[in-house]
């Protein structure tokens, strides 16, 4: 426990913030790498999840995704992709960005294929078009499964920046393994203690956005059939 | 391919401190999800704390987890219980949804028949709404074996052994097969294990086989896929 005191110590501690190697330095650069990673990540899943949720087309490359990156070892894959190309940022941003886009693919394509396909029907028989029933109808309704795509990729994201340190690129895994090679244990627990608060954080921040997310005239039914939740497991 | 032959034994040595590592926490949280899936929809306010405290356990990164853990039990760093325990606790926030989830999904009229036929509460339990949410627990076992085995490999990065000191050694070394190696045989681990849950899913609920786990696009959405298997 004393250790613990040691690191809240260093968080708190003025001097451990300012400076490149500095707190905020570091949680900056974490949070600007995690959410380069997710654009890209959702600027590439959300429209192809879209396409296929109300298609219905391609509907096994999402379950085949969604299960197989789970069985793939981040770590392995970081460390590959680092070892093929050069060290810095590039890595760990193309390895991210390919293990966050199947939570958001599967976030946009549950969101629209989890819409009673009565709804899709009377949007039609009212005289919608294609355009306008995905975004009137679909996009709204499936808003709340795409944010749960979006928690889990974030998520996924925040733990893998960390990881991601191991190559090289920076973000508040740097104190947990520069802690390592220096036998500074209470500097690795600060460094974990960040990034658990940060992680918790934003998974506060997403249940509140899910919530808002709900149109309001879905709050207001009775939920029925509940449809079991797409399980999306994190890898690291 | 030449690295392989010579290291076949180091390779063997990883793949069984991975498995000490990845089969206890997928076991563990098999087991444990149970009592507290159970817990979780006797009382009304239980619910709710419960899938929040693992939804809140399940956000925590491994890595962190890994470093925090051994100050909170007083282990060593490098010990391979720090995450033998984490991997367990995944598991569980993992599992608990899907058991508290299956356990409720018993069709009200099949345990008031249970009842009327003189089923004590422990024997419901156990007899129908345990068996009856087989196939939800299946489901979700079936993540947590996957997702563990690829996890246990995050703890080389701190020097606990496993498939994943492949990967360390490999990046230190510039050696790419022996990343490669780790990474085929992590996936290859994982999905055996995922083979062996099903068959033995198949052995344990003979009733699921006539129906087709796979929920189709139609039939998922007019009824939950367990109560079709159960009534088929």
């Amino acid at each position: 426990m004393n250790l613990l005191f040691e690191a809240f110590q260093f968080i708190f501690d003025p001097t451990s913030y300012g400076g490149p190697n500095g707190i905020d330095t570091r949680i900056i650069q974490h949070l600007l790498i995690s959410f380069g990673v997710l654009a890209i990540a959702a600027g590439i899943a959300i429209p192809l999840g879209y396409y296929i949720g109300h298609t219905g087309r391609g509907r096994g490359i999402v379950v085949a995704l969604s299960g197989g990156i789970r069985a793939l070892p981040t770590l392995g894959f970081l460390i590959l992709i680092a070892l093929n190309s050069q060290v810095g940022l590039f890595a760990p941003v193309i390895a991210l960005v390919v293990l966050a886009v199947p939570s958001i693919l599967a976030g946009a394509y549950t969101g629209f294929d989890a819409i009673d396909r009565r709804t899709i029907d009377a949007a039609r028989a009212v005289g919608m078009t294609e355009i306008q029933i995905v975004g009137k109808v679909e996009v709204p309704l499936g808003l709340p499964l795409l944010m749960g795509g979006l928690r889990s990729a974030t998520l996924q994201v925040i733990a893998t920046v960390t990881l991601a340190d191991y190559v090289g690129g920076g973000g508040l895994g740097s104190y947990i393994f520069l802690g390592q090679q220096v036998g500074d244990y209470p500097l690795m627990l600060a460094g974990s203690i960040l990034v658990v608060f940060l992680a918790l954080v934003f998974e506060g921040i997403f249940a509140i956005i899910q919530r808002l997310v709900i149109p309001a005239g879905v709050a207001a039914r009775p939920v029925k059939n509940l449809r079991p939740r797409p399980i999306t497991s994190r890898t690291v | 391919m030449n690295w392989i032959s010579n290291n076949l034994g180091l390779i063997g040595d990883r793949t069984l401190q991975h498995l000490a590592i990845a089969l206890p926490p997928i076991l563990l949280s098999f087991v444990l999800s149970v009592p507290i899936g159970w817990l979780a929809n006797r009382f009304r306010w239980s619910r709710g704390l419960i899938l929040s405290v693992s939804g809140l356990l399940y956000a925590i990164p491994s890595l962190p987890l890994f470093v925090v853990l051994p100050v909170i039990i007083g282990t060593g760093l490098r010990d391979p219980i720090n995450v033998i325990i984490a991997l367990t606790l995944y598991g569980i926030a993992l599992m608990v949804r899907s058991t508290a989830d299956g356990l409720a999904s018993a069709d009200a009229g099949v345990v008031q028949s249970a009842t009327a036929m003189g089923f004590s509460a422990v024997q419901r339990f156990w007899r129908v709404e345990l068996p009856l949410a087989g196939p939800v627990l299946l489901a979700g076992i079936r993540v947590v074996a996957v997702s563990t085995m690829s996890l246990t490999t995050v703890g080389a990065v701190l020097g606990i052994g496993s498939l994943g000191s492949l990967f360390t050694d490999g990046f230190q070394r510039n050696i790419q097969a022996e990343i490669w190696t780790g990474i085929v045989l992590t996936i290859a681990l994982a999905l055996l294990l995922d083979f062996l849950i099903v068959q033995i899913g198949r052995l344990l609920m003979p009733w699921t086989r006539v129906v087709n786990t796979g929920s189709s696009r139609r039939g998922s959405r007019r009824s939950g896929s367990v109560t079709k298997a159960v009534t088929a």
